[in-house]
């Protein structure tokens, strides 16, 4: 077994170290954490975006990445979009369209529909789509979800973009 | 999928990089964006001693254009292509081809001198690096080596780069004017692999007759294929529906691909036919803005 190695990444704007093997991916590291289990593991084969979270800013997707690569760096999950008790507009926006049925693709749809929305918040119906791409869902056939993101954009266009947690 | 146990080191400068080569041959591999080496090292159809990770070596992410050359760095990402104005206004190729491999999370981590390096011949790049005749720097103990892309994909996951031997830079010629290209793919769904792609980049003079071709075929043999004796055929020719047909069957010729999940070797061949025939069409009308 290789040597461990300490890593210290701040996560939803909290300070998180562990000794880590090299080879333990950064999905298994986020999900080591009590209460931090929302990071989901799908195909574990970079295709299905279920482990989808914001590393310094971007999207990536944390099956395809090990944790020692993290050291030092920020992370955004689904559990930091909740703020101060609040859903996010994204997630309020998931609930009222019925943006999901098992739910198991939504953290990530929702980290990437939030950074979608970081880089355009007026986005087309073809750049909702283009922006969750890399996201799998095998229920809903997206429609919900494209109409969820709409949702939080009409929102967020009301004057609540101080909805955006000041992390990552 | 756990990947087998590594050791890994985390170099700040391309000399450390080039020591721990040195030192670990064989049995050490560069992780760059790492998004075909990780999910190759869960498939333990990759097994290296040693990563050797390059992503805090500062100074190996840049697109400038510089000395006659378009240069992209080492680490650039793909993400990084596909929002730079540069790219997007003069190398509308190279736009093309960054915004269809893989995903968004992919493009954020993935990069170009990666997607070259792998030797994978349904990657993207190497079609779209051929058709623009760039030139891939190599960083070694003995100091730099300029490779040209025509020599650079040797066979299946094989390149001209050698194990101590680090892609620090891509060179691309910059386009004179009337120049104008395009990358053109089908994939089955977003984030696959081409079923075939085929990369056009050419130069018209005032009258429209073509002085330079560069075409580059997609997952169409066990190398990234350059289809000379299509480029050959509109070298001095003026662009017709004739000179279109006789490139794009000249270039189905070329493309040696296999029957697979993705489709029989017939259909691909009359693929590339048709994919050629676009993209000449659209690198053409691209010259002449």
């Amino acid at each position: 077994m290789a040597k461990k190695q300490l890593i210290q990444v701040k996560v939803n704007g909290r300070d998180r170290e562990a000794q880590v093997e090299p080879r333990l991916l950064l999905v298994h590291f986020i999900r080591g954490f009590p209460g931090l289990t929302g990071t989901h593991v799908g195909c574990d084969t970079t295709h299905c975006g279920a482990c989808t979270v914001m590393l310094n800013g971007k999207t990536i997707k944390s099956c395809t990445m090990f944790a020692v690569q993290a050291d030092g760096c920020e992370l955004l999950t689904v559990e930091g979009l909740m703020q101060n008790g609040k859903l996010h507009p994204l997630q309020e926006g998931f609930k009222e369209e019925h943006g999901l049925q098992c739910g198991y693709c939504t953290p990530g749809m929702l980290i990437s529909s939030y950074a979608l929305l970081q880089k355009n918040s007026n986005p087309t119906e073809e750049e909702i789509r283009w922006g969750i791409s890399g996201n799998l869902c095998r229920c809903t056939g997206y429609q919900n979800i494209v109409k969820a993101v709409q949702y939080a954009v009409g929102k967020m266009g009301q004057g609540g973009q101080d909805d955006f947690p000041n992390i990552a | 999928m756990i990947p087998p146990a590594f050791e890994y080191l985390r170099p700040s400068t391309i000399p450390e990089a080039l020591a721990f080569l040195q030192q670990y041959g064989d049995d050490a591999k560069i992780l760059s964006g790492g998004q075909s080496l990780i999910p190759m090292m869960k498939f333990r159809l990759a097994r290296p001693g040693y990563l050797i990770d390059i992503n805090r070596i500062s100074g190996l992410s840049y697109i400038k254009e510089e000395g006659g050359y378009l240069k992209i760095g080492g680490l650039t990402r793909e993400a990084e292509l596909e929002n730079s104005l540069l790219i997007y206004s003069k190398y509308p190729i190279i736009f093309d081809t960054a915004r269809v491999i893989a995903d968004p999370q992919v493009r954020n981590m993935a990069t170009l001198a990666g997607n070259l390096a792998h030797g994978d011949p349904a990657n993207d790049h190497p079609a779209t690096m051929l058709a623009l005749g760039a030139q891939v720097v190599a960083v070694g103990p003995q100091g730099e080596r300029v490779l040209p892309i025509e020599n650079f994909f040797v066979t299946l996951f094989t390149t001209e780069l050698q194990n101590d031997e680090i892609v620090s830079e891509i060179r691309i010629p910059t386009p004179p004017p009337r120049s104008g290209g395009a990358y053109l793919k089908l994939e089955r769904k977003v984030g696959d692999f081409a079923t075939a792609g085929v990369a056009v980049q050419l130069t018209v003079d005032d009258g429209g007759i073509f002085q330079k071709v560069g075409i580059g075929l997609t997952n169409v043999g066990a190398t990234p294929v350059k289809a000379r004796k299509a480029e050959e055929s509109l070298r001095g020719k003026q662009l017709d529906e004739a000179a279109i047909a006789q490139a794009a069957q000249l270039a189905a010729d070329e493309a040696q691909p296999s029957s697979d999940l993705r489709g029989p070797a017939e259909y691909k061949k009359g693929l590339v036919k048709e994919l050629t025939r676009r993209a000449l069409a659209r690198a053409y009308e691209r010259a002449g803005k």
